[in-house]
């Protein structure tokens, strides 16, 4: 057994490596990282693995293991190694995100209005009123500056090709940027000389933009009060919503603790009702309002909706944005860029056959044992078939879902994800891994240099969901420039 | 600040403060029960029927030995009063407002909680219970340490700091309460001499016996009620921790001290007088017992009065 991890017998075994090229060299951004790594002394990378998993113990970054009564907790599995993205691909990334996120955004802010995508045919028209996700309550509404989408978590992935590609858009209440915090804050803690020297843009000021954006929602008022609104501690990422809430100094309310009275919304406090003005709720939109949406929501304010639409109090993200997460609007989106924007799209789509479309039904009947089949309007891994890991008898099972309801569905080829080195017992070796990154949408763009890498811990496994083996990575973006190692907001 | 978070605060610190003094309420017993060999029957039973569940102890394990008292009141996760089971609801309390509480508290109540928890599944509490007990004491100390010098004394701060202080109040007196009946059965002995030791053992459980000495020398029975009910320095002190929590409690409402607009108010200002104007004779002529049966109706009343003022209101203001 060797006594020390070190990438001299690490192999890439040809599949895309972010560390290694084909040749297996270093790759000019992990270089420094790599050398560093080689030259630890015995043990020590074990050592610090170690210390971070007991500190993230400490934090109590956990989730629950569900059904156990002695309330046992797991630390969701972080690795050591971080992935890495040079200035020059991530200058990339950033523009097609901004790029895709506007086009989203007009889209969204159309569909509601003129819908002038679907006078033109662009989008068929059918597809937006079948659109599960699609809220007709909404219409004619006016979120500050035409945004409604002010805070998503897009999905990337490379393929083996070495492009990066749009997975998922994730527009409703996309979850994990805490871990993208705390991950950095340990990996700081336990490697501090190799951040300067590898220049890794900082995350830290995450809490302040996002302040800042959900600020700029309420424009008339000078200093408005902000909340975020959980459904409550036992939400699986109850611990983000309160580390969020924590790092911006806001207020985490729970449904109960709104009331609407005469067309505005409070808060009860120690001191009575106070007034609440941008609401940062994560919290799905059929659960905000039981006026509204669901009837028998417990989780929402009664009355919210109202007090939106006359304009007393502001919703991150806006109700109604989840429609332009269907899957097959999805695979609409790079037709929206050239519509809206009148420019090609920077990060393209991953191959969609959308099945409503008879030759694309037919390919995806004849390959469906090829193929990633997915369901419209599901998430987190649910109503899906992975064709190469399915039996016979699933494969004839969604052929008939997908012959007797087409339009729910869409299928996209099996993708080969890019791998990362990862602590495997005592040696490194690759696991495929995901990216994702956070946009806030306010005044304006922004990217958080970096995003959740999910890892497949599992060997050979393309499954990055933590409830199924998955972890966690830091992601380093180098810094292109010197402006860029400075964390700067934009107020105080 | 929201009421459901002042709610969660103020039982938060309570919890903890609950499960600190029933490892001194052990602790004590286990040091009684060196200084007095043979006595442990008449020891443990006491201790288990204070916290009034007696009835569910006897159904589950019989006898009122070391063994069973100590897991029953430490480790048993169907009891409710369980040190295991309070800092659970300690914990889940911080977890719902962990963005009100600092991190730092948050840290250290997620150390306190799995020190705990972990020393259930082992023989380290039944080797060595005294440095276990030591333990928890220090465990909920520094909480205590780390709270008051990492938060801002805020309202927050301040409803944590009122919940420690009358759970401590209320634990002060169920401690002499408990042991004066065990040391003391009949009146008449009040002022006979009485083992230094046992009496020490008790001043040790409420770390009061270096304050003591430094304030009275010789020990009494008498004295030692004085100490721990009317002593206005001693910070486990009965009359201390209510003007500790009524300081607080001012300072979230923002009335003027010594007046009241509020339940709360009222009858924390009421016992506080009462005490102030009070003397040691007349509790003992009272009867102990009847003196902390009466504080103890009172303190629930305040207890009543905070919710209906801050957190659950009866009229929408």
């Amino acid at each position: 057994m060797t006594s020390s991890l070190s990438f001299h017998d690490y192999k890439t075994e040809s599949f895309f490596d972010e560390f290694f090229d084909a040749n297996g060299r270093p790759k000019s951004e992990a270089k420094i990282l790599i050398d560093r790594i080689n030259a630890l002394p015995d043990y020590d990378l074990q050592t610090r693995q170690e210390a971070i998993d007991r500190a993230l113990m400490r934090m109590g970054i956990t989730f629950a293991v569900y059904g156990d009564q002695q309330g046992s907790e797991k630390i969701f599995p972080f690795d050591i190694v971080p992935r890495i993205i040079s200035s020059i691909e991530w200058a990339h990334i950033e523009a097609g995100l901004k790029q895709r996120i506007k086009a989203l955004n007009l889209f969204i802010n159309d569909i509601y209005h003129e819908q002038s995508i679907l006078n033109d045919e662009v989008v068929p028209r059918s597809l937006l009123e079948d659109a599960v996700s699609y809220r007709p309550e909404c219409h004619g509404l006016n979120p500050p500056r035409g945004v409604w989408c002010h805070i998503t978590g897009t999905d990337l992935i490379r393929h083996s090709d070495g492009a990066i590609y749009v997975l998922e858009d994730n527009l409703r209440c996309p979850s994990g940027v805490s871990y993208v915090l705390q991950n950095r804050q340990v990996m700081k803690r336990s490697f501090p000389q190799i951040f300067s020297e590898t220049r890794v843009r900082p995350v830290s000021d995450y809490a302040i933009r996002l302040y800042e954006t959900l600020q700029s929602l309420s424009p008339e008022v000078s200093d408005p009060t902000i909340v975020v609104l959980t459904p409550g501690m036992y939400n699986s990422a109850y611990y983000e919503h309160s580390f969020l809430a924590q790092q911006m100094g806001v207020e985490l309310v729970e449904g109960s603790d709104l009331v609407v009275r005469d067309g505005f919304v409070f808060m009860r406090t120690t001191r009575g009702h106070k007034r609440v003005h941008v609401i940062y709720r994560r919290i799905d939109d059929d659960f905000i309002d039981p006026q509204c949406f669901r009837k028998d929501s417990v989780l929402g304010v009664p009355g919210l909706m109202d007090a939106y639409r006359n304009g007393r109090v502001a919703l991150a993200n806006a109700p109604g944005t989840g429609v332009a997460d269907d899957k097959v609007i999805y695979a609409y989106v790079p037709k929206m860029i050239r519509y809206y924007l009148d420019e090609e799209p920077i990060l393209p789509n991953v191959r969609t056959y959308v099945c409503e479309h008879d030759d694309d039904r037919k390919f995806v009947l004849d390959n469906i044992g090829d193929l990633v089949v997915k369901a419209a309007n599901e998430s987190g891994g649910y109503g899906m078939l992975v064709g190469p890991h399915s039996t016979k008898a699933e494969q004839t099972e969604f052929a008939e879902l997908i012959r007797k309801n087409p339009r729910n569905y869409i299928a996209q080829p099996t993708l080969s994800l890019s791998r990362v080195p990862t602590v495997v017992d005592d040696h490194f070796e690759g696991r495929h891994v995901d990216l994702r990154p956070y946009i806030l949408y306010g005044e304006d763009l922004w990217v958080l240099p970096g995003g959740l890498t999910r890892v497949a811990l599992k060997k050979g496994s393309l499954v990055v969901n933590s409830s199924q083996g998955g972890g966690s990575k830091d992601t380093w973006v180098i810094a292109g420039n010197e402006a860029q190692l400075q964390v700067q907001s934009q107020s105080e | 600040m929201l009421s459901r978070v002042a709610d969660s605060i103020l039982w938060m610190a309570r919890y903890v403060e609950r499960a600190e003094n029933l490892a001194r309420f052990i602790d004590v017993t286990l040091n009684l029960q060196i200084d007095m060999p043979g006595s442990a029957h008449t020891q443990w039973e006491p201790l288990v029927r204070a916290t009034g569940d007696d009835e569910k102890f006897k159904e589950r394990y019989g006898e009122f030995n070391e063994q069973n008292v100590i897991t029953f009141l430490t480790f048993d996760r169907k009891n409710s009063n369980s040190i295991l089971t309070i800092l659970r609801a300690a914990r889940e309390n911080a977890r719902s407002i962990r963005e009100t509480i600092s991190s730092e508290t948050w840290e250290q109540l997620n150390a306190f909680y799995h020190f705990v928890r972990d020393a259930a599944d082992t023989d380290a509490v039944q080797e060595s219970p005294g440095d276990f007990f030591l333990e928890v004491k220090h465990y909920s100390h520094l909480l205590n340490g780390v709270t008051d010098s990492t938060m801002s004394h805020n309202e927050g701060w301040h409803f944590s700091n009122m919940g420690r202080l009358l759970e401590r109040a209320d634990k002060t007196s169920r401690i002499l309460d408990v042991k004066y009946f065990t040391l003391l059965p009949r009146v008449e002995d009040v002022g006979s001499p009485v083992d230094d030791l046992q009496w020490s053992a008790v001043l040790r459980s409420v770390s009061g016996f270096e304050m003591y000495r430094k304030r009275y020398h010789g020990i009494t029975v008498e004295r030692i009620v004085e100490f721990l009910v009317l002593d206005r320095e001693f910070p486990r002190a009965i009359q201390y921790c209510l003007a500790e929590a009524d300081n607080s409690l001012h300072a979230i409402s923002g009335t003027a001290a010594g007046t009241f607009v509020n339940p709360a108010e009222q009858h924390l200002g009421r016992l506080r007088a009462e005490l102030a104007f009070c003397d040691v004779k007349s509790i003992i002529n009272q009867g102990l017992h009847e003196f902390v049966d009466s504080l103890q109706t009172q303190l629930n009343l305040i207890g009543e009065g905070i919710t209906d003022t801050f957190i659950d209101p009866k009229t929408v203001v």
